[in-house]
């Protein structure tokens, strides 16, 4: 099976491409990107006027399986992620059982090979049941294919164990992937810290909560060497942290959220749950930083932190509802719409955050479109606008940030191992 | 200020002062004037709001504030009827918006909510066209209790513009000092908080307000002290020593005030501690007003009671057009 795809944009930082180029995939690889490339295929794509980018590389996604499956399954989500041009998920751990053992993953990777429609990565639990007391069997995870651990919304409070979790994964060439979060600071706070949590007598998680976290994974990372990779950061004194890591040579680095990197603390204000997350929508001046360092590159990937819930989970009295919000069919789109089109990123860059950067990170074969590639491309119409609304989602859940806006940036193919999974009716 | 006069009331809820401009605040303090009156009539009931259904949802004990609204719907003619979760099927798990819309299937014109989390009311207007009046929301907002504090001051000082009011207690989880501090600072006042740094919640001041720690400070030069009740039932723990600590340190006294105004006006929402915010000699002394603002509640419920009402009536006409 040959698929040609014609006159397209292609955008492929790995290989500093940017140009119009035709892209010919035999069976599950890519066999050549050429000027023009006039082989014979079985089906040809004209792709004039699109943009041809290697498929996204989701490094932080909830895919509810086993366990929740009234929130989503590893079908619906992955069916979800290819609408939105992913081809490569994250999956976080906590799921029932949680995945922090050899007989968890294994589970886990026979749902994934019978119902994926996409790559999906494994992350491991740092520790049992992601209590944070007695580290999990990361040999075990890693050998039944783990690319990563993390305790995710759970971090793990214990220095020693924290340490000793990042030994084995320096082993074991593993990432450690943080959510921060020191609860002892976070409470039971629901919102940003500060005049927004006294406007709406709400209770605050604090910038503290998440910066002095990251300060000491950064710390433990240094000192053990491992990889670390600080997920959805918030906040302006994190972001500067992992600058000055980076500056010194420690092996960091870190992703940001697509609402996190578009809307701010003001978001809330209406008490939508849809705008409950954690960590919180932060202020103007943290929003202001995370731009500057999706510019500068501190930091180095988008991530979705799809968190699907039910809407009795979720539409019901601000304190109690989950935290959290769905995002793989929205984040190419609000990333075009909020980084490209304002000109905080140009299309090489964005690029390089949502599929390059994170298959390195994760040390997949992915985010590229040299010859001998795996073929998990993304052809997207980049001008053309759209609206968000509940019942335009795949995902069983259907708790967006970004209902009813307008996006600029649609999806027309997405391509899997050469096949073409999904393709705008 | 003829201006005034041209303002109509268009909201369907009232969620919080907050959200409302001065023109809107003044509006809801003069209608409430002309229902004062008709309190005082031998025959107290106008038919403002006959055929109509008001339902008082509590989700929180309470009893001044929904026998309140009771009395300020009854005088207008409404039916009431008086839901409390302890006895609803809200025991059995239903959820705020199923409880909402099985009310409003009931052919409800307003449901007046009081709930302990923050943002509910808002909540429920989203979900229900019936009209949402916010009874009190977690620590959010309270907005009757600060119109009546408000039309009380007026009645007493004649004016809200320029008037000095403190807030005594707990601000950090009053919805009553927020209220208040929103509708006092569009009115034209000066606000100044005061509690124990421990109460005093981030970044109050970006509403405009002064913040003390010394009820001295707070009280001299002040036109008005409102007083919030402190809620020690909330913590158990050595409870009587931290009362009595918080009385001599914060309560308002007779000696505190001979250092005030004379005049100085002495709110409190109630229900009152006697000897922990407030002793007793103040409490029921000259100054205070604490008996007033009850009365006064009746009449500006009255007037929030039937400015939504109309105003929804209005929305509902437009929208079947």
């Amino acid at each position: 099976m040959k698929i040609l795809i014609k006159g397209a944009r292609v955008i492929d930082p790995a290989n500093n491409t940017d140009d119009v180029r035709d892209i010919l995939i035999d069976g599950a690889k890519i066999l050549k990107v050429e000027k023009t490339i006039a082989a014979q295929a079985d089906n040809i794509i004209d792709a004039k006027g699109k943009i041809v980018m290697p498929g996204i590389v989701d490094m932080h996604a909830h895919l509810r399986e086993p366990g929740r499956e009234d929130k989503e399954t590893i079908a619906s989500a992955t069916t979800a992620a290819l609408r939105g041009g992913v081809t490569s998920i994250l999956a976080m751990p906590n799921t029932s059982p949680c995945i922090d053992s050899a007989e968890s993953i294994e589970l886990l990777k026979n749902i994934i090979r019978k119902t994926a429609q996409m790559n999906v990565f494994m992350c491991g639990a740092i520790t049992k049941n992601r209590l944070g007391k007695e580290l999990s069997d990361i040999t075990g995870l890693e050998k039944f294919g783990a690319v990563a651990i993390s305790d995710d919304g759970a971090s793990v409070d214990s220095d020693e164990i924290m340490k000793e979790a990042m030994q084995h994964a320096k082993k074991k060439n593993i990432l450690v992937l943080c959510h921060c979060e020191d609860k002892s600071l976070s409470a039971d706070g629901v919102v940003n810290f500060g005049f927004t949590s006294t406007r709406l007598g709400l209770k605050g998680i604090s910038r503290e909560s998440e910066y002095k976290r990251a300060q000491r994974d950064i710390r433990l990372a240094e000192e053990t060497g491992a990889r670390l990779h600080i997920t959805h950061v918030s906040c302006a004194e994190t972001i500067e942290f992992i600058r000055q890591a980076k500056k010194s040579g420690i092996k960091v680095t870190a992703d940001v959220t697509p609402h996190h990197m578009c809307l701010d603390e003001e978001a809330v204000l209406e008490y939508d749950p849809n705008f409950k997350m954690n960590p919180p929508l932060r202020g103007k001046e943290d929003l202001a930083a995370i731009k500057q360092a999706l510019k500068d590159g501190t930091i180095d990937a988008i991530a979705t932190d799809h968190a699907p819930h039910t809407e009795n989970e979720k539409e019901i009295e601000f304190d109690r509802a989950e935290f959290g919000v769905i995002g793989f069919e929205t984040i190419l789109s609000v990333a075009i719409t909020e980084l490209v089109a304002t000109g905080v990123l140009s299309w090489p860059e964005l690029v390089k955050k949502l599929s390059y950067n994170p298959a390195v990170i994760l040390k997949v074969n992915k985010g590229a479109l040299a010859p001998g590639h795996d073929a998990d491309i993304t052809v997207v119409s980049p001008d053309k606008e759209w609206q968000v609304t509940k019942e335009g989602f795949a995902s069983i859940s259907k708790n967006s940030a970004f209902l009813e806006k307008k996006l600029k940036g649609v999806v027309e193919y997405t391509i899997v191992s050469g096949k073409i999974a999904y393709q705008r009716g | 200020m003829n201006t005034r006069k041209t303002i109509v009331w268009t909201k369907k809820d009232l969620l919080g002062l907050e959200y409302l401009s001065r023109q809107e605040i003044e509006l809801i303090l003069s209608t409430a004037e002309s229902f004062k009156e008709v309190t005082t009539r031998q025959i107290k009931k106008v038919p403002a709001l006959r055929g109509k259904t008001v339902v008082n949802l509590f989700y929180e004990p309470s009893t001044r504030t929904r026998v309140s609204f009771e009395v300020a719907a009854k005088r207008l003619s409404a039916d009431v009827i008086n839901i409390s979760t302890e006895t609803s099927s809200v025991k059995k798990g239903e959820t705020l918006v199923d409880t909402g819309k099985n009310i409003e299937a009931l052919k409800v014109d307003t449901i007046i909510m009081r709930h302990n989390c923050s943002g509910a009311a808002a909540m429920l207007a989203r979900h229900v066209s019936a009209s949402v009046i916010n009874a009190g929301d977690g620590w959010h907002e309270h907005p009757t209790q600060a119109l009546l504090d408000m039309f009380t001051l007026k009645e007493k000082l004649g004016r809200i513009e320029g008037l000095k009011v403190s807030i005594a207690g707990d601000i950090a989880h009053s919805r009553v000092a927020r209220s208040n501090i929103w509708g006092l600072i569009k009115l034209g006042a000066e606000v100044t908080v005061c509690a124990p740094k421990i109460l005093i919640p981030p970044g109050i001041e970006k509403m405009g307000v002064k913040v003390t720690n010394n009820i001295d400070e707070a009280l001299a030069g002040a036109d008005a002290v409102n007083v919030l009740r402190m809620q020690f039932e909330r913590d158990q723990s050595n409870a009587f020593p931290k009362q009595l600590e918080y009385f001599k340190t914060f309560g308002v006294t007779r000696e505190r005030l001979k250092k005030a105004k004379k005049d100085i006006v002495v709110m409190h929402p109630g229900p009152i501690n006697r000897g922990i915010e407030m002793s007793s000699e103040v409490a029921d002394g000259a100054n205070s007003v604490i008996l007033e603002q009850v009365t006064n509640g009746i009449a500006v419920r009255m007037a929030v009671l039937f400015l939504v009402a109309q105003a929804n009536e209005r929305l509902k006409n437009e929208n079947t057009d």
